[in-house]
């Protein structure tokens, strides 16, 4: 883990939507799936982001442009540089190592990418309001996915498809990312159908390392305690799909993005 | 085996042990301030609030380096409306909370101080000090014995709780202003707030790191300094001391009880040795007491002096 943001070159960018690219650099720290890091631009800001690509020597973030900060990022080039500091957070645990299924709405799929690469048997469910902003289709061949305006795949939401396998297909366990409302609502069938699951939140934070206290949730840190939480913790997260914390700190209802 | 009694009674509020969680330090939230309490501390400070509510700095706003850690958050905080909403019902805290409270101008400190009255908050804390957030506390000229005097004595005024006043390792006259807060009806001094600013500086970025360029310095680069202002203060004011910075173990509170210190906040801490750090910091203190035949907490405060 490194303390303070290391400069690190960007070696790659792939476009994975409109919305959204892929920023590629050389790091030889170890990650495990659902871990992120902070992305430093020197004289704007500071960010969490998942790793959504772990190989050899390299490792990639996939950031949805949509505000300043993600807009600055998009503008860069190979070639430039970015400060990331971490590994921070409890990854997914993957003990249940096959026969699973991942859930992933919007940017969320970032998140669960590398999942789908450690496991054996994963039935790979994606939402996404329309056909140019579904994610890595390339990358995951066998990939069930969704659009809100039947562009691509069932009409429907996440939840829809992943009600519709819950019906023939048994999981023995799910993960899954995405707006927080839909993940309640995957929770909630896993309930119904008696599988394990683990979901991972987003916050806003600031240190990233579980002292500030901005992106509790229930007593519970989102940096350092999650950001992958089971069913038997949110059970305890009475915030879970409800509240969030604004930068300022106040706690508000949670109303579409947590930005 | 005898039995060893941590327990203090600061400003008449009874605490179980003398570990306090130092404000700005998972302060937001009273779901927070629970879980720090279930973790072994003998009471918590909520983060500071303001009248109206701030964003604070932008990030990074606190970083690690090798002696402690930077910060510069610039008081983010909901404001004192959206506060008295999120810490209603303390008792569910079930330890003492005390409330820190901040301003730009005397009066704002009395109308935070006004808006939380009502909530059973056991002590207010008010950083005179904070060296990086422009109208505030050193930028705003609070940490002059007239002004400690004049904001301290406008709180005295409308609150019969505890009032606790945080003072700057980086005043050389740091007694006189403790002797200011006691003379304008203070009752504990919290010794000390972050010392500073200070920077990092990424070489390969050509930038300090927080965005707001300096920020105040925590963890065991303050502790010897946090100590001798302790030890100072013990000497120059009778009202009790609440020693902070740089503790993360049970020989550090000791030292800083040694010192004179009633109680020690720790905050830094809670990065080095995690949530649980105020269990740690007690174990550790009970079996050096223990050791070396010390039964009562009380008995040691300011053993160090002649």
């Amino acid at each position: 883990m490194i303390e303070q943001p290391m400069m690190v070159k960007i070696c790659d960018i792939w476009g994975e939507s409109p919305g959204v690219k892929t920023f590629f650099f050389e790091s030889q720290l170890r990650f495990d799936p659902g871990q992120f890091v902070m992305v430093w631009i020197p004289l704007l800001d500071e960010k969490p982001f998942t790793i959504s690509y772990i190989q050899d020597g390299c490792i990639g973030i996939s950031v949805l442009k949509r505000g300043v900060f993600t807009t600055a990022l998009h503008n860069k080039k190979t070639g430039d540089t970015i400060g990331i500091r971490g590994p921070y957070g409890r990854g997914f645990d993957l003990k249940t190592n096959s026969d699973v299924c991942v859930v992933g709405g919007g940017i969320g799929m970032a998140s669960l990418t590398t999942v789908v690469e450690r496991l054996k048997r994963v039935t790979v469910i994606q939402g996404a309001r329309t056909l140019t902003e579904l994610l890595y289709q390339k990358r995951f061949k066998d990939m069930h996915v969704c659009t809100d305006d039947g562009s691509a795949g069932l009409k429907g939401t996440a939840v829809d498809l992943f009600a519709n396998f819950l019906v023939k297909q048994q999981f023995r366990k799910v993960y899954t990312c995405g707006p927080e409302r839909m993940m309640v609502r995957v929770v909630e069938l896993c309930k119904k159908y008696a599988v394990e699951c683990e979901v991972s939140l987003e916050r806003y934070m600031k240190c990233g390392f579980g002292v500030c206290g901005q992106c509790d949730c229930s007593g519970k840190l989102v940096c350092k305690d999650g950001p992958v939480f089971d069913l038997q913790e949110l059970d305890m997260m009475g915030d879970f799909g409800k509240m969030i914390i604004r930068k300022t700190g106040e706690r508000v209802p949670l109303n579409g993005s947590v930005h | 085996m005898s039995r060893i009694d941590l327990s203090v009674n600061l400003c008449n509020i009874q605490l179980t042990n003398p570990t306090i969680l130092a404000s700005g330090i998972l302060g937001t939230t009273k779901a927070l301030l629970k879980r720090v309490g279930e973790n072994g501390a003998g009471a918590v400070t909520i983060k500071s609030i303001s009248r109206e509510p701030r964003e604070g700095h932008k990030n990074p706003t606190v970083i690690a380096f090798e002696a402690g850690m930077l910060n510069a958050v610039g008081y983010s905080n909901p404001g004192v409306e959206a506060a008295a909403r999120e810490f209603a019902n303390l008792e569910d805290v079930r330890k003492p909370v005390i409330a820190s409270v901040v301003g730009t101008q005397k009066d704002d400190f009395v109308r935070v101080v006004e808006g939380l009255s009502a909530l059973k908050f056991s002590a207010i804390e008010i950083p005179l000090s904070c060296p990086h957030t422009p109208g505030f506390g050193l930028l705003a000229g609070q940490g002059t014995p007239q002004a400690t005097f004049e904001i301290t004595s406008a709180i005295r005024r409308i609150t019969r709780l505890p009032v606790f006043v945080k003072v700057s390792p980086n005043i050389p006259e740091i007694c006189s202003i403790a002797k200011a807060a006691e003379d304008a009806g203070a009752d504990a001094i919290t010794a000390v707030n972050s010392m500073g600013p200070g920077m990092c500086i990424n070489i390969e970025a050509r930038k300090p790191i927080l965005s707001f360029k300096v920020g105040g310095v925590t963890g065991d680069a303050l502790r010897p300094i946090a100590l001798r202002c302790v030890y100072d203060i013990y000497k120059a004011v009778k009202i009790p001391i609440i020693g902070v910075g740089g503790i993360s173990t049970g020989r550090h509170a000791l030292e800083m009880i040694m010192a004179g210190a009633s109680a020690v906040g720790i905050g830094t801490g809670v990065y080095y040795r995690g949530i649980d750090i105020f269990q740690k910091v007690c174990e550790e203190m009970s079996q050096w007491m223990q050791e070396n035949g010390v039964n009562n907490i009380k008995s040691i405060i300011g053993a160090a002096h002649d």
